[in-house]
């Protein structure tokens, strides 16, 4: 049917029935095996499991980014402003604990609300005002980039704060690197309590259950009786605060804010996501499946970097094929679904 | 008055409002032109040859959104074209060779053509969202025009004739603002004086019922793709050739978002169906003018972003019919009077 082609949400009501709608998540677990055993067989010390753990470490604030993204565009929306919201929290926690000397913990508290809050603003002008989420957000996108620019155009550091020596306290298991153990930092099991409360709330209550028949289709679920409002202010307040909590995990582990950081990081998010094996006009997919998503772009740098002769470029290049070849699946089985609904 | 005009209205006053504040900071000085060595300059025709690439991609992508779609991608695009355009002619001995900066541009134009097109096969016969058939080359493209660049900023020779075509002059005004006003004309002539506007809008509005009507949706929306391709590559070209350098990571870095938030500013929804060319143009000034004016008003040009966020959010508000209402509430006359009225009036029907 050529009906769908071209508005801007296709009818999907046929779509991902039963074990079809693990095939995308499928294709990805496979994909990252693939990878990382094609990195064991060509790399030494590929197979070290700190190589596994430095995906956490290094992408934990992406996941988290990620995460909240997934809520967002299952409910049939998309957050542009991750990017800025996080750059800016950093950015806030460093001029409240350096510059206003406002404790610690007091101003981790602050900016984890404040993203909260925005967050919240913008899904009841997105909701309340029909205003569509890409420019809605695209107004974060921009307003905090400013404001952090204005805190500060330079690298503030956080050196001195004893605070933020917290986040890379690290747990080392099964001994040291060299004798074929690893090590996690703290700040890697926030991003891992987060993945279990998203995966809970998604899937095991009535909120989750919402944002998946938001995303499927508003109308129908406003019919049933649905709270369609709290939901779809909800999906976008979650994201402000997993956005603002990425920026704190940035503030742990780099230990300063650079006003230009993180341009982009929701493209990198929505990426994940989409590879992931989410849908992105929403109502299917997985919060494991985002994990597994940022995964492969987190794997796909590592894979480069342990080759050396690579630039960082062929990742972008690799993840936009990958994206293309995630989509023209969904797009397949999406087909195939009808089809034999017809 | 008439819809186009109306439409047409708050985008003029908030120019005519920008420039005022501006004349107010500099002077008369802003808006008057002047000739400095046989070339238009003034504050105000510099802004408008600099904002002569977002011009480009704003037009095409004023088309692709009468089409109901978006395309994100165009800053990519726009380093891919600067990037080919440069690579190929710095790989030459003589870089002021009028064949070579000819077949340098021809390619570049090209294969942004066929970008674009790509965009809109996956869009018409793939049936992929537009935004994320789209987010695809948005994501890599930058990676390619570094591929392209081998990771280094290709430096074309201030002497060489391609340079021209972001710096030079014809007849005294700049040929940036030729190339732009050119490919207005061209493309309002297209949509307004042949039938392919009014298909537009009706693609836009109803793709099914478009087709069934007998228009050939599929390659309506291929073209206005590869027309958006062309266009960014065009303002990659015009980029390159006033820096002198094609930068693959920075060079129209977020002119996607610019060039939506000056469609939507000159009144084309982001639903489809109507278009509104000349707002667009218009849209392109304002956002020109904003970076300009936060400088002349003595704000640092850490403004321009937090400017930018107030004007897509009040323009985003404005255009919402239920904001409106919510905030025109209050000064409805008397609603508690008229509420019961029509329960009154229904037996009398």
């Amino acid at each position: 049917m050529s009906t769908e082609t071209l508005t801007e949400r296709p009818s999907r009501s046929t779509l991902f029935d039963g074990l079809t709608r693990y095939i995308p998540i499928g294709a990805t677990v496979v994909l990252l095996l693939v990878m990382y055993l094609g990195g064991i067989a060509n790399f030494r010390n590929f197979d070290s499991p700190q190589v596994v753990a430095g995906l956490f470490i290094d992408y934990a604030p992406l996941l988290v980014i990620a995460i909240g993204m997934t809520f967002v565009i299952l409910s049939g929306g998309i957050d542009l402003s991750v990017g800025s919201v996080m750059a800016f929290s950093t950015m806030a926690c460093a001029w409240l604990t350096v510059d206003s000397g406002v404790s610690a913990p007091l101003a981790m508290v602050l900016v984890l609300a404040f993203g909260t809050l925005w967050g919240l603003l913008i899904g009841a002008v997105i909701h309340y005002f029909s205003v569509q989420p890409f420019i809605a957000t695209l107004v974060g996108l921009f307003l905090f980039r400013g404001l952090t620019l204005q805190i500060s155009d330079t690298d503030v550091s956080m050196r001195e704060v004893d605070f933020w020596q917290w986040g890379m306290t690290h747990v080392e298991f099964g001994g040291k690197v060299r004798d074929g153990g690893f090590w996690l930092p703290y700040l890697s099991f926030v991003a891992f309590a987060v993945v279990i409360v998203a995966f809970v709330v998604l899937h095991y209550t009535r909120f989750g259950r919402g944002v998946y028949a938001v995303g499927g289709s508003e109308q129908s679920a406003l019919l049933m009786g649905l709270p369609v409002a709290r939901t779809k202010i909800g999906v976008y307040a979650i994201s402000g605060f997993c956005a603002s909590l990425a920026g704190v995990l940035a503030a742990f582990a780099t230990k300063s804010a650079n006003p230009l950081a993180n341009v982009g990081a929701e493209l990198d998010a929505i990426a994940a996501v989409v590879i992931g094996g989410t849908l992105l006009t929403g109502g299917a997919g997985f919060v494991l499946g985002t994990v597994a998503g940022v995964m492969v772009w987190g794997l796909l740098n590592t894979l480069i970097a342990f080759h050396g002769g690579l630039s960082s470029w062929w990742a972008r290049i690799v993840m936009g094929v990958l994206l293309l070849a995630f989509i023209l699946l969904q797009r397949f089985l999406a087909r195939s679904g009808e089809k034999r609904r017809t | 008055m008439n819809p186009y005009a109306k439409r047409l209205m708050w985008p003029v006053l908030i120019l005519v409002a920008l420039i005022v504040v501006n004349i107010a900071a500099t002077g008369i000085d802003f808006i008057v032109p002047s000739v400095n060595d046989g070339r238009l300059g003034g504050a105000f025709v510099n802004i408008l040859r600099r904002s002569a690439p977002l011009m480009l991609i704003a037009l095409g992508m004023t088309l692709v959104i009468a089409t109901k779609g978006i395309d994100l991608s165009v800053g990519a695009v726009y380093a891919i074209g600067a990037a080919i355009a440069c690579q190929m002619i710095i790989g030459q001995e003589d870089q002021s060779a009028a064949g070579l900066i000819f077949s340098a541009v021809a390619l570049a134009l090209i294969v942004t053509a066929v970008i674009g097109a790509w965009n809109g096969t996956m869009v018409a016969y793939f049936g992929i969202q537009p935004i994320v058939a789209t987010l695809i080359l948005m994501i890599a493209g930058r990676g390619i025009a570094q591929l392209i660049t081998g990771g280094q900023i290709p430096k074309v020779q201030d002497s060489s004739p391609f340079t021209q075509i972001g710096r030079g002059e014809i007849l005294t005004i700049p040929v940036p603002i030729w190339i732009a006003a050119l490919v207005f004309v061209a493309i309002a002539l297209l949509t307004r004086k042949t039938a392919l506007g009014l298909l537009l809008e009706s693609v836009g509005g109803n793709p099914e019922a478009s087709r069934l009507a007998g228009i050939r949706s599929k390659g309506i929306t291929v073209l206005v793709y590869l027309v958006c391709g062309l266009c960014a590559g065009l303002a990659g070209l015009i980029g390159a050739a006033n820096l002198g350098s094609a930068d693959a990571n920075n060079g129209g870095l977020w002119i996607e978002l610019d060039a939506i938030l000056a469609v939507v500013i000159g009144g084309t929804a982001l639903l489809g169906g109507r278009f509104y060319l000349l707002g667009t143009v218009i849209g392109v000034v304002i956002i020109g003018t904003l970076d300009d004016t936060i400088i002349n008003v003595g704000l640092s040009s850490q403004w321009q972003f937090t400017a930018k966020a107030i004007v897509v959010f009040a323009v985003a508000l404005l255009q919402s019919s239920e904001f409106r209402g919510w905030i025109l509430k209050p000064f409805k006359p008397k609603p508690e009077i008229a509420a019961p009225a029509p329960a009154e009036e229904v037996p009398a029907k």
